[in-house]
Parts: C-alpha cells; sequence; structure tokens
C-alpha cells in the first residue's frame, strides 16, 4: 500500500477482483474479448460456478487482503443455469451491500452487475464503469489487513 | 415476582413427577449479586431450586439444539422467538418440548446499575417491590427497575401466548412498540467517515472471546468459520480488520433469523452494542422482504427463500 501513497490519484490503478458466473458473466467477459473490446485491465476475473456460490466472505476477504474494490456480476433474473441461484444471491447481496455501506466501506467498492452471454458489450461498459467508479475512491483504507 | 417463582416451581414438579418431560430448564440461583444461571432439572425433588427474579437474563434456548429428550423451557418473550427459529430449522421438534411463557417486562440490564456504581463492584443487590437496592463499597442506591431494563425486552414486545403450552403471570403490561430502529437511523443519516469511526471505537473493544457467538441461540453450527483453519477466514487477532470481518459475518449469518433477544449484548463482557449490526440487518430483511424472524414456525427464511421481483436497484 506504501506504493499507492506516493501516486497520485490520476496514476492509481486499482486491484478489482470480480467474481463471474461461469454460465454467463465469464462467458460474457469471453465475447468481449473474442470481440476486441477495449475494457479495464484493473480487473481480475475469478471464476465461480453460480452467482449463488458467492458467500459474502469472498468479497469482504478480497477487501481485506488488499482488494480496491470487488464486483459480482451474474446471469439475469430468470436465466440463471441452475434456475434459482441468483434469486437467492440476489437477496445476500442486499444485504450485504447496505450492511457494509452501514459500517462505512464507500459505496462503489463493491459492485453487482447481471451480464449474459451474450453481453460482450455490457460487459466492457461495466467494467470500465466499475474501474472508473474505484479509481475515483482511491485506494481501499478502511478494511484492509495490515 | 414470587409468586412466577412459585408456578414455575409447582409446574416443573407436575411436568417431571408424571414424566411428561425428563428435562425441566429454567433458573437457579448463584451467590453473585444480579447473577442468575441455567438449571437443568431432572429429578422432581430438586424443583425448588427453581426461580424466577428481574435477574433471570439468559436465552435458554440455547440449550435446546441437539437433545433428544423430552424436554420443557421457561423461556421470555423473545426467548419463544429463538425458539420458534429453532423449531423452523428443524433443530428442535415441537412435539417434544414444553414451553412455558413468562412475561419478561422486567429483566435488568446489569451494565446499566453498574454504571450508577462508580465503578465499583456490586456486593449485594435485592429487590424491593418496583425498586432495586444496590450496595457496593461505601454506597448504596435505591433504583427504579424500570429505568434499568434491557433495551432488547423495551424494543421487542410481542404477543406469543399462541406458540407457549403454558403462560405464567399476566399479559406483557408493556408499552406499545416505539420505533426500535430509531438508533440505526440516525446512525444511517451520517456520513460513511462518521459510521465508519463509531463502528471502529465500538468494535475496536472487542477482545474476540465469541462470548457473544456461544450465547447466540442461533450459532449452533458444529464448526463455525471463526475456528475453520482451511480456509482461514477470519484471522484470530484483536487486529481491526480481523474484528470487523469477524462482526460483519457473525452479523450476516443472523440474517433473517435474529430476533433480537439481547442474548450477544448482555454476554458481551466489553459492552459493545452488538444489536446496532444485528437490527440493521434485521431492519433491512423487513423492510425489503417484508420478513419478521421467529413469528411463525412455518414461514420460510427470508434469505433462503426468494421472490422474482425483489428489489435489485443497486445491480447494474
Amino acid at each position: 500500500m506504501s506504493d499507492d501513497k506516493e501516486k497520485t490519484k490520476e496514476e492509481f490503478e486499482p486491484k478489482i477482483i470480480a467474481f463471474l458466473c461461469s454460465w454467463c458473466s465469464y462467458a460474457g467477459a469471453d465475447l468481449a474479448g473474442v470481440s476486441r473490446l477495449q475494457y479495464s485491465a484493473n480487473i481480475k476475473i475469478v471464476k465461480v460456478p453460480c452467482s449463488g456460490r458467492i458467500n459474502p466472505f469472498y468479497i469482504l476477504k478480497s477487501l481485506q487482503q488488499g482488494a480496491d474494490g470487488v464486483w459480482v456480476s451474474g446471469c439475469h433474473p430468470g436465466d440463471c443455469h441452475y434456475l434459482t441461484g441468483n434469486y437467492f444471491a440476489r437477496r445476500r447481496f442486499t444485504i450485504l451491500k447496505r450492511l457494509l455501506e452501514y459500517i462505512g466501506i464507500e459505496e462503489g467498492r463493491v459492485h453487482f452487475s447481471w451480464v449474459s452471454a451474450g453481453e460482450g458489450q455490457k460487459f466492457a461498459e461495466v467494467a470500465r464503469e466499475v474501474a472508473e467508479s474505484i479509481k475515483k475512491l482511491g485506494p481501499a483504507k478502511r478494511l484492509v489487513k495490515k | 415476582m414470587s409468586d412466577i417463582q412459585q408456578q414455575i416451581q409447582e409446574h416443573a414438579k407436575k411436568l417431571l413427577s408424571d414424566k411428561t418431560v425428563d428435562l425441566f430448564i429454567g433458573y437457579k440461583d448463584i451467590n453473585e449479586p444480579m447473577l442468575t444461571e441455567p438449571a437443568f432439572i431432572r429429578d422432581a425433588k430438586d424443583a425448588d431450586q427453581l426461580i424466577w427474579n428481574p435477574f433471570c437474563e439468559h436465552n435458554l434456548a440455547k440449550y435446546l439444539v441437539g437433545r433428544n429428550e423430552k424436554i420443557a423451557i421457561v423461556a421470555k418473550t423473545n426467548d419463544v422467538r429463538s425458539i420458534v427459529v429453532l423449531i423452523n430449522e428443524q433443530q428442535v421438534i415441537r412435539e417434544n418440548l414444553t414451553i412455558i411463557g413468562v412475561n419478561c417486562d422486567d429483566v435488568i440490564d446489569r451494565k446499566k446499575v453498574e454504571a450508577e456504581m462508580d465503578g465499583k463492584d456490586i456486593t449485594s443487590a435485592q429487590i424491593k417491590d418496583d425498586k432495586l437496592i444496590v450496595k457496593a463499597e461505601k454506597i448504596s442506591k435505591t433504583l427504579k427497575i424500570k429505568n434499568y431494563l434491557h433495551d432488547s425486552c423495551l424494543d421487542n414486545k410481542r404477543d406469543m401466548s399462541e406458540i407457549c403450552d403454558i403462560i405464567i403471570g399476566e399479559k406483557s403490561s408493556c408499552k406499545t412498540e416505539e420505533d426500535k430502529y430509531a438508533k440505526i437511523r440516525e446512525l444511517e443519516q451520517k456520513t460513511p467517515e462518521e459510521r465508519w469511526e463509531y463502528f471502529k471505537k465500538e468494535l475496536s473493544k472487542c477482545i474476540r472471546c465469541y462470548a457473544c457467538r456461544n450465547a447466540c441461540p442461533l450459532c449452533y453450527c458444529k464448526s463455525c468459520f471463526v475456528d475453520q483453519k482451511f480456509p482461514n477466514w477470519v484471522g484470530q487477532t484483536t487486529d481491526l480488520s480481523d474484528t470487523m470481518c469477524f462482526h460483519i459475518m457473525r452479523a450476516l449469518h443472523t440474517a433473517g433469523r435474529c430476533v433480537d433477544c439481547g442474548a450477544c449484548v448482555r454476554a458481551c463482557p466489553n459492552g459493545i452494542d452488538l444489536r446496532m449490526l444485528t437490527g440493521k440487518i434485521e431492519k433491512d430483511v423487513k423492510e425489503l422482504f417484508g420478513a419478521e424472524a421467529g413469528l411463525n414456525p412455518e414461514t420460510d427464511n427470508p434469505m433462503t427463500s426468494y421472490k422474482e421481483d425483489d428489489p435489485e436497484d443497486f445491480i447494474k
């Protein structure tokens, strides 16, 4: 983190962990790549079977271990490969997001989206949006374990 | 008060001697001012040990999980709600249970009383009608009980008599529920920096003794995430980051299940107001999903169910 302090906000390159479901959003990322769409290189992708597989701890642990932001993406409601995984995930994320913001983690550290396998364009757009908003916030300091 | 105690003893004697139950869980006295301890009575002869007074603060629902016998339990209003959650989660078999509901209008918050005693250890405490006479070294104070009750008792006034098998004492005489989330709303209005400072201050008191987890009737996992080593979800230190993660996760695990019985707050040796965390989730679950835990054994847990049109305005 000491390197980040010396850099100005313009230069700051955030570390963003993206948890993508393997059936929709990961395929969407693939499509964005195949279509040669430009999106932020700050995003490091972790492929998970379903957005319902994402334990809130994954998000917390990422923030604790030095990620500046987290992005979670899954299939659109109704399109889940496992039929209902993302519905359960949605409730969990609603509570988690509200709790994190309540505790004082800045709004914009954690992002959620639905991206289907056909939405390469949307993937690139959301990726840019996520990266920009986290860049604006600067390096994460609150939950980071020193 | 002694009338309730007498009735508890009589019920215990009857239930144990006619073998309706194998075990009676209630409260007994220990030689410490303002404290009681759980009593596990198996023999009708021992029923005289059972007591009832404003110091019976434990949520005895904690002791129901994993027992395969017929049990009678003394439960205050909030404790009944904990039992309902345990029944709902199939941790307790309703048919094996005799719930003795006691109105919990006057359960005294020890910490509020201790705060009056200038940091001196309380040497004796006696109840006289609606007053509490506490003595510490060179100090003696007479306090009005109704000013020293637990917040969780004051905030949750429900009629749970439909669930109980036996009801002792008159119905709750307390006032209607005020806005129990007022403190949380107030904090929500502040800036993220102020909120962070608040939780930083509050949670840095934590010594990671896990008393909150151990007292919680809903924490019955055989292996808890804090004890897991592979993966090591949360570090075993009192580093702020670790304590934060522990408390966030503990609160999340109670989402849609916490009935706000206040057992965690009472157990905390450092007086951390954990209800500010669990209460926030309780409030959100109520507002967003319209669910409240522990009112009906038949309803689904809001976190293991869904609606297709759940709010998702935060999702891109």
